[in-house]
């Protein structure tokens, strides 16, 4: 039993932290808090399924195409939506507020854009839902197969943080982009590519999702609560801080739904939410703020 | 002063063109028949109105103008139809506002009910206070009966929890005695009105036949991973699986009970399963034999050339339970306008009331102004859905046990 709950809860935290991941960059790093990253989860998740039933690329290999073009996208975004309102920004506070409309906005324009190509239909497709077998139990090879994915990106995005040049000035931007500056890092440039890596990986978070997930255009709003809760939960900026959280959550839904009730798992993912804004506000991996 | 003045003038104008045009109109013979139609676009429903509410909206339209329009005997022609559409984003405040601006500010002369039964339910009183008709298609609820009776403008078309899980339990029960099933059942609802009402005529029914109810819980609207419902259901064995769920758990729950190969006798799931996209998300083998709330008798040559005309326009099949009561609805509509040969919707609500009508359900009357006998369950055989409850009513089939997983 305690197993079969470890593993459920395992296999579900994956997909949740690419997403939540995705947000943290996005709103650590980059200062924008975006509200339509469930847009773009929901729209790569319709990239794969166009992708494995029009054009039959696996989602797999979907991804190779998928990331990169979340990453142009949310770059340009960045760079044509959202540096204006960056740089007409007298404190932090102000970008927060408008980072926050601006991008309200861009999620009713995504999800317009989705209900025009698809409609409000729900979407899903068949790809790898065969059982699997491990130690007396049967879980979802698709379920397996994007765990693994989303543990492998998760293993570079931390590995490119903390061992590249490029990854040291990300991470200097999230602690404080004055002091960033000042030792000649381009803080537009950073901010920027932080965005674009923050929409890429929730792009493969979608991808990986629309394998075993039922979806339709209006959906996004599901995910963006949820990458919320976690980014908050882990500590605003620290990727390993939503990967902890994110399989907190999933734990914490996994064993309510087994051992108590189904129908308490919203009350058990509030619940934890509740307990760790209280005992430890900044987040399990947040710094305190001075 | 010459601004002050362009600036009365345009108020002038703007204030006087309406009511001059709006005079203009009544003076002016019936060029259209305004239809009014609210329902999802965007929202956690839009999917299941993009199934059984638009593409039968759209089919009624353009089949009726293609004839020419809805015969009037007042003024001794046929009038075409013109669509008003709104999006009431899946939010029920936005349904009754919509209704209202349908009633007064664009002045439709019928209105299609809303979808889903809060958004009905919500804007029946709408409906009243302005007398039009609301024929309620996507709403499932017990209090048919008494809605009907307080709002005699409202009917109510696809049954109730009680009604619809009585005829499932009898339906079960029949198994049972014909030795097919054991007495143990599971039974897993969405926590949102259609699992909750479900479930609640469930347990009682199944409580009255003498099962044996050995899981009896809900799960949260929106829940992604079922695979701990599936677990523990498995585990614990039962006979038939019920669950009354929403599509995004219909396709989930169905997946996971394949993977974990949960085989139970009878499995069956709720608003989802019906759909051709379910069977063609697993394939008809796959799909044989799983039950699913509502039901259909597409054998009937009225139902064939339905779904014909169905998929020229729409590009796909109808579902197997509301699709062909929503244009049932509409069929019904039409006839009860042409009976009384004018746009007066009193009138038309005395005829909903009491006349007999010719539909793709077959020969139809309402009977306190609610629809008897509904369809309660359907299954798939060979990659059609049939209905299979209530067992004895016409055009039921008998059910077969589901075979285990492919």
């Amino acid at each position: 039993m305690l197993f079969l709950i470890l593993f459920t809860s395992l296999l579900l935290g994956g997909a949740y932290a690419l997403m939540a991941m995705g947000l943290t960059l996005q709103y650590g790093v980059a200062r924008i808090m975006n509200l339509s990253i469930g847009e773009t989860l929901v729209g790569a998740a319709f990239a794969a399924f166009w992708l494995q039933t029009q054009a039959q690329v696996g989602p797999l290999w979907g991804l190779l195409v998928i990331t990169p073009a979340a990453f142009v996208l949310n770059w340009l975004i960045y760079r044509h939506l959202l540096t204006p309102l960056v740089r007409r920004a007298k404190n932090r506070g102000m970008l927060e507020v408008d980072s926050i409309l601006a991008t309200f906005g861009l999620l009713f324009i995504l999800q317009g854009v989705m209900l025009a190509l698809f409609g409000g239909n729900y979407y899903s497709y068949s790809y790898f839902s065969e059982p699997v077998e491990l130690f007396g139990h049967t879980f979802a090879l698709n379920r397996i197969v994007a765990f693994a994915v989303a543990a492998a990106v998760a293993l570079a995005l931390y590995l490119g943080l903390n061992r590249t040049r490029t990854g040291t000035a990300v991470r200097a931007v999230s602690v404080d982009p004055v002091a960033a500056g000042l030792v000649a890092i381009d803080v537009a440039r950073t901010s920027a590519l932080a965005f674009a890596i923050g929409g890429a990986l929730t792009a493969c978070g979608g991808a990986l999702l629309s394998m075993f997930l039922t979806f339709n255009a209006s959906m996004g709003v599901v995910f963006t609560t949820k990458a919320l809760i976690i980014v908050i939960m882990g500590g605003v900026g620290d990727p390993r801080g939503a990967v902890i959280a994110a399989l907190l959550l999933a734990l914490a839904e996994t064993t309510v739904a087994t051992l108590v009730d189904p129908g308490l798992t919203l009350a058990a993912t509030y619940g934890l939410f509740v307990l760790i804004l209280l005992f430890r506000p900044q987040g399990i991996m947040g710094r305190r703020t001075a | 002063m010459k601004t002050r003045f362009l600036r009365a003038a345009a108020l002038a104008t703007a204030t006087l063109l309406p009511l001059a045009i709006a005079g203009n109109a009544l003076a002016q013979e019936i060029k259209s028949i305004r239809i009014g139609a609210v329902a999802p676009k965007t929202g956690p429903l839009a999917g299941g109105a993009a199934m059984t509410q638009w593409p039968n909206v759209r089919l009624w339209v353009d089949q009726t103008n293609k004839a020419g329009g809805i015969m009037l005997s007042s003024i001794g022609k046929r009038v075409p139809v013109e669509l008003i559409e709104y999006d009431d984003r899946t939010n029920n405040e936005d349904t009754v506002k919509a209704v209202e601006r349908l009633a007064t500010q664009d002045k439709a002369d019928f209105i299609i009910a809303p979808y889903a039964t809060g958004a009905n339910l919500a804007a029946a009183p709408v409906f009243a206070k302005y007398g039009y008709p609301q024929l309620a298609v996507n709403s499932v609820t017990d209090r048919g009966p008494e809605l009907g009776k307080r709002w005699p403008n409202s009917f109510w078309m696809l049954g109730g929890g009680t009604e619809m899980t009585t005829d499932q339990v009898r339906m079960l029960k029949k198994l049972q005695s014909d030795g097919k099933i054991g007495d143990t059942v599971a039974m897993s609802f969405v926590a949102d009105g259609f699992g909750l009402d479900m479930a609640n005529g469930a347990r009682k029914a199944l409580k009255d036949a003498g099962f044996k109810v050995v899981y009896d819980k809900s799960y949260p609207l929106g829940t992604q991973d079922l695979s701990p419902i599936i677990n523990e259901v498995k585990a614990l064995n039962p006979d038939v699986f019920l669950a009354f769920s929403y599509p995004p758990d219909t396709f989930g729950l169905t997946e996971q009970a394949r993977i974990a190969g949960f085989n139970p006798k009878v499995f069956h799931t709720g608003v989802g399963t019906p759909f051709p996209d379910y069977r063609d998300r697993f394939g008809a083998a796959t799909v044989e034999g799983v039950m699913g709330t509502g039901g259909w008798d597409p054998s009937t040559p009225r139902m064939q050339a339905y779904i014909e005309a169905h998929k020229a326009l729409n590009g796909k099949e109808p579902d197997g339970w509301a699709s062909s009561v929503t244009y049932a609805s509409l069929e019904i509509l039409t006839q009860a306008i042409e009976r009384v040969g004018s746009l007066d919707r009193k009138a038309v609500i005395k005829e909903l009331q009491t006349g007999r009508f010719d539909t793709v359900l077959g020969d139809f009357k309402f009977r306190n102004n609610i629809r008897e006998q509904p369809w309660a369950v359907g299954q798939w055989q060979g990659g059609v859905f049939r209905a299979v409850a209530p067992h004895d009513k016409q055009g039921a089939v008998e059910p077969v046990m589901k075979p285990a997983w492919q």
